[in-house]
């Protein structure tokens, strides 16, 4: 039990900050929070596998988060019938193409010997191969775009429940994983990390601006929930009931019946907020736990003992007869499909999918802080790490203004240097994350909630 | 006629944005490659200190405009830049005295170097928005042009104009003065040699009595003349605003790569490279078709390979192309 101390002590500072922002702030924004908190978590989860188990760098983060968020649209919405009227069979024509590129090179790969006409037949098949899509998609996408270009003006997606689209996000990731692992795994340290950053910003590129996919930056809106939503509840009786007699001492102290109507119907409106985030609480903390469950069984396994060998002395492992390629390729898909659970988690949570929030800022960096502040190698710490950090994130702008008033209080309101520091209290929190990562790489490298080697 | 026209909207659209936009690139990627190449780590902050030095040249410029001092048709910028580079410098030599001295004595490997260096980032990235604000700003002043295209129509007589903005032509002509001082300190001057005995092997510099300190000054005020000049350069041509320039640091880390890491000169071609392809693949060539082609085959599309969307895209995909086949740059040689 007493290993066990610090971790359960520092999850325990980390609950009653939320509480107290529960009580100081409103309950509505702790649980958004502690949502956020917990998408986190999963993406910490996926890079700490990369990183902590592996020692693979993965700057490509946001890229993964994207293809899960396209997921959800792609498995959520419904069909758009008149566009895959006008264009469907082309796009499909396309998809056709690329398959067969695709098949094409690999068999020319295979059978033909290394040589200079290698290349050029290659080459050739590419060119080709891009003229023929272009010819073939460039009317099927003019036309799928002008159905109803307000609206929809895109494919839509397969109609089916949005649950689905976690695990549809975790494949594109992992298919996009496999990709990039294939062509880029064998780079140094340094340059893999400038590689995947770059690809993932290739792939948001190429999210934003094709608009037939899933509307570009024009966003998609209104994506359905795991959840009730909040009009429904405020209207149906048994949800009415339970706010009234949660609230029942509250409501008996009031005489009026149509004051304790007005004030009920206040009350049922906070607790479907309230009852919807914490319906999404629910399914996150599940999916976490199971992630939990399953890395730390895998960690402690004999597969997790290769990967921490391959990491610590990757040319003895090799020696000892284990696959380091392959096992460096298997934990970046493993990796990067649990950060496309979370992209699409986030969408999910957000009922809506913009691209073009997709920076490299927030869901490439400061994850990365959170991996590195929580505890490279310990799931407890990863976990833990999504957590400070996210409340750090959100929470930094308001403590800055409260610190910004405390020391500018002498000051006149109208003061110039007052004004401009409450304007960019929002700023301070990448001040806040910076100074967190500085700190803990220099005083303590290991993380807040070191990796521990469990021998027996 | 048609083919000096032709000819004309190719300069116009390409070459010369090209040739521009390449300058500011280039003087990043040596940035980047002298980092890499003396300080042995990738440094992610490379767009924000650029963004931090163009800074002071933004306020500065303000404020001498608001105290009446100007070059007249030259950019009241261009009077900032010796204190924007002292700004910048005393930035760097601080943020090394606290923060990459104490990884560089342990002899950290690289990567958490560059782990350091996005901590750095974040701070950077707050201290300019905290000071400045994340709002656009121009802060061009002076001549707009140096020719325009209306005054090149009357004196030759073409239907094709040729427009040169003065602050293409202060970009380039400034980037080849910096760029040949710095080669000739490197190549000729004895700090210069000592700096890239210090790259090419550590230990023996060392051993040979070459002062280790110095060398990081060395590299971090050459480092700072070129963060501050390509940022601010940057800043007239465009605009200066923080974002932008953070996500310059994309396509300066491909120039770098792109001519091999740690081979300064590779740096400098390579930012033209990447310059040049992203503009070659994205401009719409149906203007040019139309004046060389006779009017029988003249296109009827834009004659454009990739959208513009994608600019950014392109310089990515070549340097992960150059990546996967040629990790070591295109522009092989001896590194610094």
């Amino acid at each position: 039990m007493r290993q066990y101390t610090n971790v359960i002590t520092a999850y325990l500072i980390m609950f009653t900050l939320i509480i107290l922002v529960g009580i100081f702030q409103s309950w509505s924004i702790a649980l958004t929070i502690l949502n956020y908190c917990l998408i986190s978590a999963v993406m910490t989860i996926g890079a700490n596998i990369q990183w902590g188990y592996a020692g693979l760098i993965n700057f490509g983060i946001m890229g993964y988060t994207a293809l899960g968020g396209l997921a959800v649209v792609l498995i959520s919405v419904a069909p758009v019938g008149e566009a895959w009227r006008v264009g469907g069979l082309n796009m499909m024509i396309c998809l056709g193409v690329i398959v067969g590129m695709v098949f094409s090179i690999r068999l020319t790969l295979k059978k033909i010997a290394k040589s200079k006409n290698r290349n050029y037949l290659v080459a050739a098949i590419i060119i080709i191969g891009i003229l023929l899509l272009r010819l073939i998609s460039e009317p099927a996408i003019e036309s799928i775009e002008a159905v109803e270009p307000a609206k929809t003006g895109f494919l839509g997606g397969l109609g089916l429940p949005v649950l689905f689209s976690w695990i549809a996000g975790a494949f594109l990731a992992g298919g996009l994983a496999f990709v990039v692992g294939k062509v880029a795994l064998g780079l140094r340290a340094d340059y893999l990390a400038i590689a995947t950053l770059l690809i993932a910003e290739i792939v948001v590129s190429i999210i934003k601006h094709e608009d037939w996919l899933a509307r570009g930056v024009k966003n998609v809106i209104g994506l359905k929930r795991p959840a009730p939503y909040e009009i429904n509840l405020q209207q149906s009786p048994w949800f009415i009931d339970l706010v009234e007699k949660f609230h029942s001492g509250k409501l008996a102290l009031i005489n009026s019946v149509s004051e304790k109507q007005e004030v009920l119907k206040q009350l049922v409106i906070d607790a479907s907020s309230v009852y919807v985030k914490l319906c999404f609480t629910g399914l996150f903390l599940t999916v976490v736990i199971i992630l939990l469950i399953v890395t730390q069984k895998a960690l402690y396994s004999p597969w997790g003992r290769m990967m921490r060998a391959i990491r610590d002395n990757e040319e003895a492992a090799g020696a000892m007869g284990k696959n380091v390629v392959k096992q460096h390729l298997l934990i970046f898909i493993l990796g990067s499909a649990i950060v496309g659970i979370a992209g699409a988690m986030m969408v999910t949570n957000d009922g809506l999918f913009t691209p073009g929030s997709y920076r490299p800022m927030r869901y490439t960096f400061v994850i990365w802080v959170m991996v590195i502040v929580g505890g490279t190698g310990n799931n407890f710490g990863a976990i833990l790490g999504g957590f400070v950090v996210w409340f750090l994130w959100v929470e930094a702008a308001p403590i800055a203004l409260f610190f910004i008033n405390l020391f500018t209080a002498h000051l006149p309101e109208t003061n110039e240097i007052r004004v401009h520091l409450i304007n960019s209290a929002p700023y301070f929190r990448f001040l806040v994350i910076g100074t967190a990562l500085l700190v803990i790489m220099r005083f303590r490298p290991q993380g807040i909630l070191p990796e521990k080697i469990i021998k027996n | 006629m048609d083919f000096i026209n032709a000819i004309l909207v190719l300069l116009n659209y390409t070459i010369i944005p090209a040739l521009t936009y390449g300058s500011q690139l280039a003087l990043g990627a040596i940035f980047v490659t002298l980092i890499y190449g003396i300080l042995r780590f990738a440094n992610f902050a490379t767009g924000d200190m650029m963004s931090f030095g163009t800074m002071f040249a933004v306020l500065l410029t303000y404020y001498f405009q608001s105290l009446g001092i100007n070059l007249g048709i030259f950019p009241t910028a261009l009077i900032t830049i010796p204190f924007a580079t002292f700004m910048m410098i005393l930035y760097m030599l601080s943020i090394d005295k606290f923060v990459f001295e104490y990884y560089r004595i342990k002899k950290s490997p690289p990567v958490q170097l560059a782990m350091v260096s996005v901590g750095v980032m974040f701070v950077t990235q707050a201290i300019i928005r905290i000071i400045i604000g994340p709002a656009d700003r121009t802060f061009l002043d002076g001549e707009k042009f140096i020719l325009k295209a209306s005054e090149f129509k009357e004196m030759t007589g073409l239907n094709e104009g040729l427009t040169i903005k003065s602050t293409q032509a202060i970009t380039i002509v400034i980037t080849m003065i910096v760029v040949s001082i710095m080669f000739w300190f490197l190549n000729r001057t004895k700090t210069g040699t000592s700096m890239r005995a210090y790259s090419d092997n550590e230990d023996l510099a060392l051993l040979s009595g070459i002062d280790p300190k110095k060398v990081v000054l060395i590299t971090w005020i050459i480092a700072g003349i070129l963060a501050t000049i390509g940022g601010i350069l940057y800043g007239l041509d465009k605009s200066y605003r923080p974002f932008v320039y953070f996500n310059n640091m994309l396509p300066i880390f491909a120039a770098a790569i792109v001519g091999g890491i740690g081979n300064p000169f590779g740096a400098f071609l390579g930012g033209y490279v990447i310059a040049f392809a992203e503009i070659f693949l994205t401009y719409a060539y149906k203007k040019f078709f139309t004046y060389i082609l006779p009017e029988a085959l003249e296109p009827n599309s834009m004659m454009q390979i990739l959208s513009t969307d994608y600019k950014f895209a392109v310089s990515f995909s070549i340097l992960v192309i150059v990546l996967l086949f040629r990790p070591s740059g295109i522009f092989k040689g001896k590194t610094l």
